[in-house]
Parts: C-alpha cells; structure tokens; sequence
C-alpha cells in the first residue's frame, strides 16, 4: 500500500483547532469518533452503576439493600436499555467504525459528514430522554418491553422509554447508511473489495443489519406507545390483539441487534490478532463471507428467543435449526483466528491480551448459545441466570472485550499517545478474571434453578451470587482503571509515532493523530492485508522497545 | 481593481445575488461529481430500505390479523370510502407522473420546468391529504376511530354473531373488527405523514430551484426528492387493495 | 455506478407507464367487484406488484441504473417478506399438534 509521505513539518492534525463550535458543527468523522467515545463512556459506567446496585442487592437471598422489588424491576430495565440501545449498540462501529473505516479504505471522510454528525446528536437526545427516564422513575418492563405487561400494567415511563429507544435507533440507521455508501462509493483506487481489512468488512454487514432491522424495532415500540396512549389493544387479547406478536417484532430486531453488537468485535480482533502474531488472517475470504453470512442469517433466527411464549412447536423447531446454523459462521471466524496464531511470532501486548481474551470467551458464550438454541434445554433454563450468564459472556466478555482492546490498539492513533503497557495489561488480566468471576457462577446459578430478574432468591443461591458479585468488584477495578490512565496519557506529548505496532492499513501509513483530511494526497492501494512476517517481528520489536515502556 | 472589490463586497451581502454557477458543487471528500451523485441516490435507496422495513411492521401486524380473522376484515372494509380513495391512487399515481417528468426537466437543465412540476407534484399531495382529511373525520363520526366511542355498526355485529361459534369467538372477531380501523388509521396516518414530509420537501425544493441556489441544475437533488415521492406512491399502491378492496363483490 | 444520468427516459415512455398504472387501477377495482373468493387478495397484490415494479423501474430509473441499485431496491422488500412469511407461519402451525398452547 502507498501514501504520500508525512510531512513532517505539518502539525496541524484533527485534535488542533479548539474551539466548542469547531467540534460541535464538526463534519469531520474523526471528531464525530472521540464525540462518541466520550458519550458512550458515560453511558457505559451509568449502566455499570446499576449493575453494581443489582449485585449488591444480590448478595444476600433477601431484598435488604434497595427499597423494593419495584427499584430491581427498574434498575435492571434501566441497566438492560443502557448498556444495549446506548452502548453496546453504537459503541465499537460509532467510535471505532466512524474513526477508521474512511481512513481504513483511503478516504478523506465518510460519504455524509453532515448525516454523521446528525447521527450523533440524534443518539444523545435519545441519550438524554433515557438519563430523564433514569432520573424521574425510571421503567420496569425489561429492556424486552414485553406486552401487555408494557402496554397495559405498568405504571412507569413507558411511553417516553418507546420514545428514547425510537429516536436512538435513527442513529443507528444514520451511521449504518453512511458506512454502507462509503464503501461502495469512496474506496480509493486499488482497494478492490478483496483487499478490504476485515475490519471494513464486518463493519459492513454491521451495516446491513442496521438498516434492515432497526426499523422493525422502532415500529415494535411505536405500536407499544400507542397501545398505551389509545388503548386500542394491538396486543390486547381482549381485544382480538395477540401479545406474541409484539415479540414476533420485537426480536426480529433484536436478535440480529447481537450480531450488531458482536460484529463489530469481530472486526476488531480481525485486525489485532495478525498484527499480533506477525502472520497474515488464516481464510481471509472465509471471514469476509461469513460476516455477510451471518447479517443474513441473523435475521431467520428470532423465534429462539420465544421456545416458551406460545409460538408454535414446529416454528420452534424450524427456529431451532436455523439457530445451530448461525452459529457456523462464528465458529469459522475462531477457528481463523486460532490457525492464524499458528506458527507465528506472538506478543502479548494489550490490545492482544483483549483479543485472546474475546476468543476465549465468545467461544464459551457462543457454546452455551448453541445449548440454548436446543428447544429441548431453553425449555429448562429460559428465563435463568443461564441466559443471563450466556449473553453477558457473548456481549461484555465478547464484545466489550474487543472494544478496549480496539481503544488500546487505535489509541497511539486516534491520540498520538502511548498508554502505559503496566496498567494496560493489568486491567486486561483484571477484566478477564473478574468477568469469570462474576459470570461463571451465573451458568451454574441458572443451571441450578435461579431465576433471572428476581431480587430475592432460596438461601442455597447465595454463595454462588457473593461470588459473582465478588467478581464484579473486581471487574469494575479492571473498567475504572482505563479511564484513568488512558485520560492521564493525555497529559504526554504526541509521541507515540505513525506505527507503534508495526501493523499493515493505512490508518498506519498517516500521522498519530491523523490530519483533518487523512492523507496528503491522492492514495493508490497496491498490495494484499495483513502483510506480516513473523521473522521481521523480531527485528522490528528490538527497535520499538522504546515506546512500549511509556 | 477597487470596482473589483466593490463588486465583491456587494455579493458577499446578499444572497439572492450569488453568481450564477453551471458547475455542480463538488464536497471536498469526494473525488468527483459523479461518486458524489452516487452516493447521493445510493444513500437514499438505503433510507428507502428503513422506511420498507418500518411499513412491513405494520403490514405484517395486518396481514397476520386479517389471516386470523378474514370475515372481520371484510366487514370492515366495507366501511371504506372506495371511491375516494379511488380518487387518491388516481392523483397520487399523477403526481408520480409529474414528479418523473420534474426530475427530467432537471436532467435537461430546464430550471422553469422543474418548479412547474414540482408544484404540480405537491398540490396533487395536497388533494391527497385533503381527501384523507374527509375519509377520517367521516370515519370518526360513524365512530369508527379506535378507543372508547368505537361501535361497531349492528349488521356487522350480527354477521360477525353468524360466524362466531362461540362467544369468545364472537368477543376475538368484533376485536378484529376494531383491529382493522386501528391498522387502517395507523397505517395510513403514517403514510399520510411520510406525504407531509414529501411535500414540504418538494415545495422547499421548488423554491430554491426557483431563486437558482441549486450549483449546477440539482439534478440529484431531484432525483433524490423524486425516489422518496415514488416510494410513498409505491406504499400507497399497496395499502388501496389491501385496506379499500378486501372484497366488493358483495356475496360471500 | 448507482445512477446513470446519460439516459433521459422521453416523456412518451412516462405516459405509456402512467397509462399502463391507470388501466391497472381500474384492474384492480374491477377485480374486487369480481367473485373471487379466496382469490381476491392472490389477484389485488398481482396486480399491486406489476405497478409497484413498474413504478421502480421506470419512474425511480432502476431499469437504467447499476446492478447495486438494482439489488438494494428488493433486498429490503425480501426482508421484509421474511418476517411476514416466518411470523405467519408461526401463527398457521398453532394447533398442528394436540398439545394444548402449541
């Protein structure tokens, strides 16, 4: 690959010009990346302040911490929506995606600047009606917003939870629209499809997804609001409504919402395991395909959400089925994964520890998805801590793994500063082993019986629940330490270089912090990704033992 | 060179006096005018796919409904205004007609040409919305607006009765009957919103076609506007059959 | 790529497809004053699809743009198909088996 060359003289990059306006009317996706680092930040430790309250409720089998069944019901709602619709969801294509991507392809920005800043102050008024929500009295449905408990019991905001979820899913489709248009407009010459890091790839399908679900979602709650405003019983038995219909729509959004979720993980580790191990991707094409593959087929899955709902038996069975064939793309990617680590030159840097850490991981959570989507097993642990251990493996083992270990990697990038490896790895190693802690137990506990979204358990529960929330203290150790040192690197001077990690992409051929316009110059992309050699890792890492102890 | 300056001075205050521009604005992140146009129009296909996606919701909730209860969905569809909305797939197909024909006169640089179908496009959305308008305060007065002054009219509860084998039956089918208007105003009350949105659209456009904002001839301004026009006429082709003419032939 | 602005389609070819959409209105009428039966909604959406097709290929100028166009403009209509057809079939398979609630 070539890019003119940096001019070393030229200071001025993205982070330069200070004033509020200058960020706030910016259309530069950089700027619309670390905007939303910041915001999704927030919201991530909103949603683990909840989470901390739960376990602490959950240490002792009676409710003694909280005020009343109601304040659960509330808090794990308000946790549920957060960490999904708030974080989760645009976190790693919103920061990440929106950073990379045009760079990742040779652009100077996305296709529509101006739709991507939209779609950040669209998500934060959607942010801002769930914080009011969080302040005035929160909801108490789940974050499922299962009718007719959402549509005619419940005394909470419910309407303006519709509302929050409606409006943030605009950004969503904003940003998903944006990407799919920028690669199939603005690739630079040279950049064939096949010559695409993975990490573009994934975002795609990212994308499709986005675009394809996200309104079913929004209609799902707009029907749910106006069930509550009119009382006109779309779900209402009573009145010739049918409740299941509401999950019907509901999770045909939502379940290909997890692989918007989880894709974008894997687009991360795509690109840190070869970097890491100094080899190009095992399958190259085998991955590419299979996250178009698993967009698709995400979408023919729902049904394995509602085994136990009132669905038919032979709908359960036919969604069954495809639920053990989903899981067939996932696993080639880790199995590529693992064969790229094969022969070659590893380091554990942090970025790497997350990585493998994510592998680990989803493969379990993936596992225990495949017990699930057995009609035969959900029957028993539907509605357990089973589930609740199974989806935190994919989504916070899984994904948010990969989202700090993409931050660690991008951050001598996005900053022009080191983070310091110590802390880095320390936290790493704390996350691994505080996640296992806390959600490990949690498998047992459904196994055993304990069902989910209750705030009181039988006694024989609780020694599994100390531990997990044991876990969580130390989980919450490994979150809070980032912050801290990532912020205080702030403070260093931006010398991190163009290409700490010796990786292939262009987004390592330009400046640490990139300039406004990315490159200098026309960019013409003439090689394969992932062009490493394990033997040049080890002459490459004697020189860069320098910035590696910042 | 000072008449130069005081030239520039004076355009530089209003507006309406910009020079005149053949050459179509070129966005500085991208290439050229041809990958900009693209992804213009790409990128409105793909928001035309979310508003699919959102209408399938609703039609799915219909089409699920009407499979369980067909009996129910016909007696209530016999409460439609069939030629009135007749009227409107007429005017709404028409308006298609002239905004394809506005899109054309954009494409052969005739800015003149352009406003005269835009504002033939948005009057026609005007007369759609206006009938809408008749049809639903019609349909509020016979009490068939969902929620508490719902009845349902005598003879379709004594036919519904007929088919019922059971009261609970009886109690799901006049339920249905009501489902019906609530999809039926939803579903075209969303329609009708996308029709707000479309002809304020067309309407500003036309304006700014008219005081030559537009570099170049807009051309994938318009076309861009154009798409989204079609796709509500589009939805609109769906929703007459399926909401207006379940069945007309009267025996059953 | 996406649109091809080389080719202005004439106003004739428009008023032969307005023509054609008026004449399939009154189909479409016509076919719901017809005694049917079970077949009036497989006949009213026959119809409704000839227009819509119409309608995108001629008026939105799909016949004349790129492949990826051409793709993005059914791909969501099979999407959303989807879901009708799978969340139906949930509702068509109730009480195939004589378990009480499947």
């Amino acid at each position: 690959m070539s890019a003119p060359a940096i001019d070393a003289d030229h200071h001025a990059d993205y982070l330069t010009e200070h004033t509020v306006k200058s960020w706030l009317l910016t259309g530069d996706h950089k700027r619309i990346g670390i905007m939303f680092m910041i915001s999704v930040t927030i919201f991530f430790f909103v949603g683990g302040a909840a989470a901390t309250l739960m376990r602490l409720e959950l240490m002792t089998p009676k409710g003694d911490v909280l005020a009343s069944a109601d304040a659960y019901n509330r808090l794990f709602t308000m946790h549920g929506v957060i960490m999904i619709f708030f974080f989760l969801i645009p976190a790693i294509p919103a920061v990440l995606g929106n950073f990379f991507l045009p760079i990742m392809i040779g652009a100077r920005d996305m296709a529509f600047p101006k739709l991507n800043l939209m779609s950040w102050y669209v998500y934060m008024i959607g942010g801002i009606l769930g914080i009011w929500i969080l302040i005035f009295g929160g909801v108490d449905t789940g974050w499922t917003f299962y009718t007719p408990f959402s549509t005619m019991y419940s005394n909470t905001m419910v309407v303006t939870a519709a509302l929050a979820v409606f409006i943030t899913g605009f950004s969503s489709i904003l940003t998903g629209m944006n990407m799919i248009v920028t690669v199939h407009t603005m690739r630079a010459p040279g950049m064939t499809w096949f010559r695409l890091p993975l990490f573009v790839w994934s975002h795609y399908a990212t994308s499709v997804i986005q675009v394809l679900g996200t309104p079913v979602l929004a209609i799902s709650v707009v029907l749910v609001a106006l069930e509550r405003i009119f009382r006109v019983g779309i779900f209402d038995p009573a009145l010739g409504g049918d409740p299941v219909l509401f999950q019907h729509l509901f999770w045909f959004y939502s379940h290909p919402a997890v692989y918007i979720m989880v894709l974008p993980a894997f687009a991360v580790v795509s690109e840190i395991i070869p970097c890491f191990a100094r080899r190009p991707i095992f399958g190259y094409r085998f991955i590419a395909f299979s996250s178009i593959a698993i967009a698709v087929f995400s979408f023919l899955v729902w049904g394995h959400h509602m085994f136990v709902s009132g669905q038919s038996m032979y709908a359960g069975a036919v969604f069954s089925v495809l639920s053990f064939l989903v899981a067939i793309p996932s696993g080639i990617k880790v199995f590529n994964w693992t064969a790229t680590l094969y022969k070659g030159s590893i380091r554990f840097d942090t970025p790497m520890l997350y990585a493998l850490g994510f592998i680990g991981l989803f493969t379990i959570g993936g596992l225990t998805g495949l017990m699930l989507a057995s009609l035969a097993i959900d029957v028993h642990v539907h509605d357990t801590y089973f589930i609740v251990a199974h989806f935190h493996y994919i989504m916070v083992g899984g994904a948010v793994m990969a989202y700090m270990g993409g931050i660690h990697f991008w951050w001598p990038k996005m900053t022009g500063r080191m983070y310091p490896e110590f802390w880095g790895k320390l936290s790493a190693l704390l996350v691994f082993v505080g996640f296992n802690v806390t959600f490990l137990p949690q498998f047992l506990l459904g196994w055993l019986g304990m069902p989910r979204r209750y705030f009181e358990y039988r006694p024989e529960f609780q020694v599994l629940n100390v531990m997990s929330t044991a876990g969580a203290s130390i989980l919450a150790v490994g979150y809070l330490l980032p912050l801290i040192y990532l912020l205080l690197s702030l403070r260093h001077p931006r010398t991190a270089g163009p290409n700490p990690w010796g990786a292939t992409g262009l987004e390592w051929q330009i400046e640490s912090p990139p300039t406004s316009h990315n490159f200098h110059g026309p960019v013409l992309v003439t090689c394969e990704p992932y062009m490493y050699s394990p033997e040049e890792a080890e002459r490459e890492y004697a020189h860069e033992q320098l910035v590696h102890n910042a | 060179m000072s008449s130069l300056s005081t030239t520039l001075e004076e355009t530089a205050l209003g507006r309406d006096v910009a020079p005149r521009r053949t050459e179509t604005l070129l966005s500085p992140h991208f290439d050229n005018v041809e990958q900009q146009s693209n992804a213009s129009i790409l990128g409105m296909w793909f928001f035309l796919s979310t508003e699919i996606m959102f209408f399938s919701g609703l039609i799915a909730a219909y089409t699920i409904y009407r499979a369980l209860s067909p009996e129910a969905f016909r007696l209530g569809s016999q409460h439609m205004h069939v030629w009135l909305g007749f009227f409107n797939t007429l005017v709404l197909l028409t308006s298609s007609l002239t905004m394809a024909l506005g899109v054309r006169e954009s494409q052969l640089g005739r800015r003149d040409g352009v406003v005269w179908y835009l504002v033939a496009t948005a009057v026609m959305g005007a007369a759609f919305l206006g009938v809408k308008a008749v049809e639903y305060s019609m349909e509020i007065e016979h009490h068939l607006f969902p929620g508490v002054n719902f009845q349902v009219p005598a003879e379709d509860a004594e036919a519904l009765a007929e088919i019922s084998a059971t009261p609970e039956e009886l109690q799901t089918n006049l339920g249905r009957f009501q489902m019906m208007f609530v999809l039926y105003f939803f579903i075209t009350g969303v329609h009708a919103f996308h029709m707000i949105i479309g002809i304020v659209a067309v309407l500003i456009m036309a304006a700014l076609m008219k005081r030559n904002w537009f570099s170049g001839n807009g051309t994938t301004q318009i076309e861009v506007l154009g798409l989204y026009w079609h796709f509500v006429d589009v939805v609109w082709v769906f929703l007459y059959p399926l909401l207006y003419l379940i069945d007309l032939s009267g025996g059953h | 790529m996406a649109n091809t602005e080389n080719h202005i389609i004439t106003v004739r070819t428009y008023l032969i497809v307005y023509a054609a959409l008026i004449v399939l209105l009154f189909a479409t009428v016509g076919g719901a004053m017809l005694p049917l039966g079970a077949m009036h909604l497989p006949v009213a959406m026959t119809i409704a699809v000839i227009k819509a097709v119409m309608i995108v290929l001629i008026f939105m100028h799909v016949y004349y743009s790129s492949a990826l166009t051409k793709i993005t403009s059914i791909a969501a209509l099979l999407w959303a198909s989807l879901l009708l057809a799978i969340t139906l079939a949930d509702y068509f398979s109730r009480g195939w088996l004589d378990i009480p609630g499947k």
